[in-house]
């Protein structure tokens, strides 16, 4: 079992920066996040945009605003669940809660702090007929386990970054790909697009463009899939269909753990400290709403800085405590790291 | 003169809706939709990146062209018939007066 004092749910901006003002209060975060990475949106949607509203920069790349995050909360050591979706939550006798993803892992804390964005990515998955019959007999959207594709014949559909990643990573790996676009252009890193045009070149490799796969056939597992071509219809025989088509955020289970749900966000008290109807739990970022609600970073911020205040009062009771200013009080780090302002130099004047 | 203009748009549940939109504020299809509540997402905040905006054009009203962006978003996205268009894409000019679109499926 994770222990930590706020367990927070997502790893984008808004609770990246909860680690910060948790940590100037001694408290320390876990984080959950669907993703592999941190950064939520800003790392998988949109990593190479320039945002203009974050207070003081001017302007910042989504993907470099995470890496300065995550730069700025190393002192107070936050942990990372990554890869695995937060979906049950349970509230123990002494007022904690347990929360448990879907691969299991279970994590306690006094506070929970939901700053799930939209939601937890999922795969986009194309309309097609018995696709979720055909899912892990045949049909993945996440690539596990690489080993299992290893001399077996694989057709990948998708344009963008990951269909041609791993089109390259699994014929290398010795699986016969073939790659299905609905146009000849792709949107990826050129050196991506280079390698699997010289993939195409050798004859490692069949592209089939423009084309679409229209049906998925099979018994108990996935046989063949029928693509259209050019106005033609044909089947190809294959053992592994992967869509890549992106992912796609959903509030998912949270939506069942008893939270006030307005129109897919969780309604918290913003006259006060962000808490949901649920007191301990808390919701910040995108993934609130409220009278006036703006969904932006700098707001997400800001809700982290008081929902921070509120969580130690209610983990420590009878504690006083003040707001404390950095330019005083300095940045002292879990890893006994001290960043302070430099002393003024006094010298009198004969 | 009014800078407003009016969209036809019908939903996924095929109800039309009587949007007024503002041409002076620099809003796009999607934008209006979603200040007129209606059931379109917009994940991704109007970077073309996500389809959750895509609608038919269903009148014969002249478009700006797609972007490369949109171009390749759509060709990742479900649903796609030749008229199809991302929502965010669309800015709301004097010339769309009347547009007559139809959102797309979201599952």
């Amino acid at each position: 079992m994770i222990k930590t004092d706020i367990l927070i749910i997502g790893a984008g901006p808004t609770g990246l920066f909860t680690v910060f003002e948790a940590g100037l209060l001694k408290l320390k975060c876990h984080l959950i996040d669907s993703l592999p990475m941190p950064g939520g949106q800003c790392s998988e949607i949109y990593p190479k945009k320039p945002i203009y509203d974050i207070p003081s920069h001017p302007e910042i790349l989504a993907g470099d605003l995470i890496k300065k995050l995550e730069k700025q909360i190393e002192p107070f050591q936050p942990k990372y669940t990554l890869g695995e979706s937060a979906v049950s939550i349970e509230k123990t006798k002494d007022d904690h809660f347990i929360v448990t993803t879907d691969l299991g892992t279970r994590h306690m804390a006094p506070v929970v702090a939901i700053a799930g964005g939209l939601g937890s990515f999922e795969p986009r998955k194309p309309p097609l007929d018995r696709l979720t019959h055909f899912e892990d007999k045949g049909v993945n959207y996440i690539i596990k386990n690489p080993e299992l594709y290893k001399n077996k014949k694989i057709v990948i559909a998708g344009g963008g970054d990951s269909a041609l990643d791993w089109t390259i990573f699994l014929e290398g790996i010795g699986a016969f790909v073939t790659l299905i676009h609905r146009r000849i252009e792709f949107r990826g890193a050129l050196d991506s697009v280079d390698k699997v045009q010289k993939l195409k070149n050798k004859g490692r490799i069949q592209l089939i463009t423009p084309a679409e796969v229209i049906s998925l056939k099979g018994e108990d597992k996935l046989s063949s899939i029928v693509i259209e071509h050019d106005g033609n219809q044909f089947s190809i025989e294959c053992s592994y269909f992967i869509p890549l088509f992106g992912l796609t955020p959903k509030l998912g289970p949270i939506a069942n753990w008893g939270l006030e749900i307005d129109k897919n966000a969780i309604k918290v008290d913003n006259t006060l400290d962000y808490q949901t109807n649920i007191p301990g739990i808390y919701a910040i970022g995108d993934v609130n709403t409220y009278p006036g609600k703006l969904k932006l970073i700098l707001c997400g911020f800001h809700e982290a800085t008081l929902m921070c205040q509120s969580a130690f009062k209610r983990i420590y009771p009878d504690k006083r405590n003040v707001l404390k200013y950095t330019t005083v009080s300095g940045v002292n780090g879990f890893d006994g790291s001290k960043k302070e302002a430099a002393k003024s130099i006094i010298k009198s004047i004969d | 003169m009014s800078l407003d203009i009016t969209i036809h748009l019908i939903d996924r549940k095929g109800i039309s809706h009587k949007l007024i939109a503002p041409t002076d504020i620099q809003m796009n299809l999607m934008e209006i939709c979603k200040s007129y509540e209606l059931p379109v997402e917009g994940t991704c905040g109007g970077m073309a990146m996500c389809a959750s905006c895509q609608c038919y054009i269903e009148s014969d009203h002249i478009l700006t062209e797609r972007s490369d962006e949109e171009d390749a978003m759509l060709s990742e996205a479900f649903h796609v018939k030749k008229n199809s268009r991302l929502g965010c894409q669309i800015q709301i000019r004097s010339e769309i007066d009347g547009l007559k679109v139809r959102l797309a499926p979201d599952k």
